[in-house]
């Protein structure tokens, strides 16, 4: 995954503040902070080995460049490890600015498809990594414990707890999740067919 | 004579891989913590955290909302919450920490709890297995129970991030010099080998390894690669289920990306401590770890020096 090499330069007169507004209403209010130490993108374990750099989103998103930068697919190679919020000396937080930044992008519609179906297995089965095979439950009983643990895998109705949440909050929308559950449902119904 | 203490309780907040993929994590816990007179309480209807660096990079109110929910679980108990994973602990400890201090968010999360007829009352306290060990046992009570040191093990650690990170906040450790896991897992009597990248992030979190598995399992593989540098280890121990997974069937997913082998037992400290207390491997199924089960391998006894 990595950006297309930009072609031209972008031209900058008047930097738009409105995204640094943006990001300092959804988790990173401490943007503005940033000196360009580059603290940061030194300590980072993604921007060794991809070419996410933490410094240079930071700076972009100070300039304004908030298309270029939300639709950047590096922006998904932090693993949000803090090693940079650690270290930075102007407490920026660059990683909930990182995460901040992730939010704005999701709303606008950047999204992964598997990030979209990992989030539409919490809507589902309330856990991102759900007991959805005989075999964990034989691998859990192997162990001497029960088969199904006391969590929403055997409570249904927590499940439909976290389902009136995501709809209300609007996250369901969000990630397409009625659209994802009606081609589940089509492709199912197409393989009772042929089958 | 003996003053006797109230039993400490716990709701015990299982997550997803735990009680899913490293059920034997879950088994081991539960040994360790009845030997330590500590009581777990079932969070009946706890749903994933949710996972902070993916749901978190989401959406941040729905991230808390259903963080919220799940801390709602225990406050109605009125006990603390304890969790054997990095992760989890992220979510919760972090959520219950923004919902006090953001009023505008707790608003919101507040709001969508409405709808299920909770709220978020902010009344308990969230813990790691980690905390409960070092501060509500304490390491000496803990050493007391060892009963098969597991002397002339070497044992290489990954601390993880999110327990101890970030470090202004949580307030537990130096991040970059840390000790508090280390004198943990030395209570087993196993030998604490260092290498350079001990404190680098598995590679898993933040939606990298559902994003992009090659580049999470980069990650990995540069530890594996340090810790042959420190010429080797007989085992791994961390405190999270994620960076196990990652580094027991990353090992797996390793050798069919890169071709490249690695052998390395990765054990949940709760594992290493069931084992230095006595416990048989096979009382909490150490073999049933997903590098074992892909691979049709066991764990390595003899570097162990524990019989099947
Ligand atoms: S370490 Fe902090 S101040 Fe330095 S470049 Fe990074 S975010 Fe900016
Ligand atoms: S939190 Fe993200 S940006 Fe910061 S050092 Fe870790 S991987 Fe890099």
């Amino acid at each position: 995954m990595t950006s297309p090499e930009t072609e031209s330069a972008v031209i900058i007169d008047e930097p738009d503040t409105s995204f640094v507004e943006m990001i300092k209403r959804t988790g990173g209010p401490n943007v503005q902070n940033c000196f360009q130490c580059g603290t940061c993108s030194g300590s980072c374990p993604a921007g060794a080995r991809t070419n996410y750099l933490v410094r240079l989103i930071i700076r972009k998103a100070l300039l304004g460049l908030k298309e270029e930068v939300i639709s950047a697919p590096e922006l998904w190679y932090c693993t949000t490890c803090y090693t940079c919020q650690d270290r930075c000396p102007q407490e920026v937080n660059p990683t909930d600015v990182i995460k901040a930044i992730r939010n704005i992008a999701v709303a606008e519609g950047y999204m992964l498809d598997n990030h979209r179906k990992t989030a539409a297995k919490v809507v589902d089965a309330g856990h991102a990594v759900p007991l959805d095979k005989d075999t964990w439950r034989k691998l859990r009983e192997s162990v001497g414990l029960e088969p199904v643990p006391p969590n929403a895998s055997g409570n249904p109705w927590a499940i439909e707890e976290i389902r009136k949440i995501t709809r209300k909050s609007g996250f369901d929308s969000l990630i397409g999740y009625e659209e994802m559950r009606r081609a589940a449902e089509e492709k199912a119904r197409q393989k009772a067919k042929k089958g | 004579m003996i003053s006797r203490m109230a039993r400490p309780k716990f709701y015990h907040f299982l997550g997803c891989i735990i009680p899913h993929r490293y059920p034997s994590i879950e088994r081991a816990a539960r040994l360790v913590f009845e030997d330590l007179g500590v009581e777990l309480l079932d969070m009946v209807g706890a749903t994933c955290c949710p996972a902070p660096g993916v749901f978190g990079s989401f959406d941040r109110v729905t991230w808390a909302s259903i963080a919220a929910r799940n801390l709602t679980i225990a406050e109605a108990g009125g006990h603390p919450i304890t969790t054997g994973c990095n992760g989890c602990f992220a979510s919760l400890w972090d959520a219950n920490h923004e919902l006090h201090v953001d009023e505008e968010l707790r608003k919101r999360v507040n709001e969508n709890l409405a709808e299920i007829g909770r709220e978020f009352k902010g009344t308990i306290e969230v813990t790691h297995y980690v905390d409960v060990l070092v501060n509500t046992v304490g390491l000496d009570e803990v050493r007391r129970h060892v009963v098969r040191p597991l002397e002339g093990v070497r044992m290489a650690l990954h601390p993880g991030c999110h327990w101890m990170r970030p470090r202004a906040l949580k307030k537990k450790d130096n991040s970059e010099r840390p000790r508090i896991f280390r004198e943990l897992c030395e209570t087993s009597g196993a030998e604490y080998v260092p290498y350079k990248d001990e404190l680098i992030c598995c590679g898993a979190g933040g939606a990298v390894r559902t994003a992009d598995l090659k580049v999470s399992l980069d990650f990995t593989k540069q530890k594996f690669e340090s810790i042959e540098e420190a010429g080797g280890a007989d085992i791994i121990v961390t405190p999270c289920p994620f960076c196990e997974l990652q580094l027991d069937l990353g090992q797996v997913e390793i050798q069919k990306n890169f071709g490249v082998e690695f052998t390395y037992d990765v054990l949940h400290v709760m594992e290493l401590l069931a084992l230095a207390f006595g416990h048989e491997p096979g009382e909490f199924g150490l073999k049933t770890h997903l590098q074992y089960l892909q691979r049709k391998s066991e764990p390595r006894w003899e570097r162990l020096g524990v019989k099947a």
